[in-house]
């Protein structure tokens, strides 16, 4: 686990492994999602929820994804702050907008999928509103990414960000769980029982390995887009001063 | 320590005697409460059900206002620079200018919460409650918002940045702060949700100043 960010830490070394290692991760996203979709599509509807119940492979990785990301985006900070390395400040960077595109999709979804269930689009569940503030979280991020001008600075100011935000995400959740018990209610939203029957475990399991994968190509992607934008404005101001 | 002692004078006089001071708050934090009833409706009873909620909101809202002249205008004027050249450290003087900044509007909020509750109809035997919770909320609100002001140091739209950036951070303690209130108002035990407050505004206090001295150092580098 510290061996691969220290080997990819020379920025020659990560653009020829990402070189191809981002459009393998892509493959295996394309092939485990189809499969994936597959099976689920293929999986008898559920007997309290119909064919609904196929929004969960759509959904539920994505949730998963959403807090993925963002424990490496604290991460990706932690070292760009203590190391100031160029190539970890791109990948929190490049790794913020994802994260936020899974948490709106894991929102959407769960919206689209609570309409039919309980009958209303959005209901203030423990966990649902965990999520929301997490989606604050990263638009927090970007905005304070975007209106610094001065990118190093941006880049520092961002982290510092993201590392208060990797303290707080647990009290979050925390309060948000006693906050929902203290509020007793209507928090009957156990699906589909405790355990899940394994025609929809294993098309489950797919869809999050295939977001897995996707995250992976698409975030190599972006960290190999900043870092040739970087080198492209590094030439750009070398021929101005020239 | 006089040299802290002395920066919380300063801090507490130019927030306290400059452009209005505790006043402008105090005028935002009325003018919000008097919003509610006009959008809610005049109904006492439904007005009741919502009031400590509100007042505590606008309270959230309230703390947010001045957070923007916490960093900002020594950053502008160099006395920032002073503040981080001063063999004191950085991260003491951070929270010597939040403590400032909450004498100067927190600690006023807190007097006008239990007013602006009993005004929108909670019950009287809240107030006590509704103070200690402004006291031990408006110090979690003043320490955890210097963070997203230090951050925006130095920002296009300073602001509104400090406010995206603050609002989710605010999620816990007003969850907490709510609970207790909400808690008290229905006779159920609410030292729970008081105790939690506390120890986010303890722990608020303790870690803030250190990220708002990493984002001075950052934003002076």
């Amino acid at each position: 686990m510290v061996a691969a960010p220290a080997f990819l830490a020379n920025p020659e070394r990560f653009m020829a492994f990402s070189r191809w290692a981002a459009p393998t991760f892509g493959v295996i996203a394309a092939v485990l999602a189809l499969a994936g979709l597959y099976l689920g599509w293929t999986a008898p509807d559920d007997y309290q929820q119909g064919a609904t119940v196929r929004i969960m492979f759509i959904h539920v990785p994505a949730a998963w994804m959403s807090l993925f990301v963002y424990f490496c985006l604290g991460v990706a900070s932690l070292l760009a702050l203590v190391f100031r390395h160029v190539l970890a400040d791109a990948a929190a960077q490049a790794a913020a907008p994802l994260g936020a595109g899974f948490t709106f999709l894991a929102l959407v979804t769960g919206s689209l999928w609570g309409r039919p269930m309980w009958g209303a689009w959005w209901v203030w569940d423990a966990r649902l509103t965990s999520v929301l503030v997490l989606f604050l979280f990263y638009v927090a991020y970007i905005a304070l990414r975007a209106s610094i001008d001065d990118e190093t600075k941006a880049g520092r100011a961002a982290a510092i960000l993201a590392l208060v935000g990797l303290v707080n995400l647990p009290i979050v959740h925390f309060s948000v769980d006693w906050w929902n018990t203290l509020h007793q209610g209507a928090s009957v939203f156990r699906l589909g029982g405790p355990t899940l029957a394994t025609v929809y475990l294993w098309p489950l399991l797919l869809m999050a390995l295939a977001y897995m994968a996707a995250f992976g190509a698409l975030w190599l992607v972006r960290i190999r887009g900043e870092l040739w934008r970087r080198r492209a404005e590094a030439a750009a101001l070398r021929s101005a001063r020239a | 320590m006089s040299r802290l002692s002395s920066l919380l004078g300063r801090e507490t006089a130019l927030a306290w005697g400059r452009g209005g001071g505790p006043l402008v708050t105090l005028g935002f934090y009325a003018g919000v409460a008097t919003l509610v009833p006009l959008a809610v409706g005049p109904e006492s009873q439904r007005l009741a059900a919502v009031a400590t909620g509100l007042a505590w909101v606008a309270l959230a809202l309230a703390s947010l206002l001045s957070l923007e002249r916490l960093f900002e205008r020594d950053f502008e004027d160099g006395a920032l620079d002073l503040i981080v050249l001063s063999p004191a450290p950085l991260e003491l003087a951070c929270a010597v200018k939040c403590l400032g900044q909450w004498i100067a509007t927190g600690a006023p909020l807190a007097l006008a919460a239990p007013v602006a509750a009993i005004g929108l109809g909670a019950s009287p035997n809240l107030a006590p409650l509704v103070f200690a919770c402004a006291v031990a909320g408006g110090l979690a609100f003043a320490f955890v918002g210097g963070i997203g002001a230090a951050l925006s140091l130095g920002a296009r739209r300073g602001g509104l940045l400090t406010a995206v950036i603050v609002l989710p951070l605010f999620t816990p303690p007003v969850i907490f702060g709510g609970g207790a209130l909400s808690a008290f108002a229905s006779g159920l035990p609410w030292q729970a949700g008081f105790a939690l407050l506390a120890a986010y505004a303890a722990a608020a206090v303790a870690l803030g100043p250190l990220a708002m001295a990493a984002a001075c150092r950052n934003a002076l580098s």
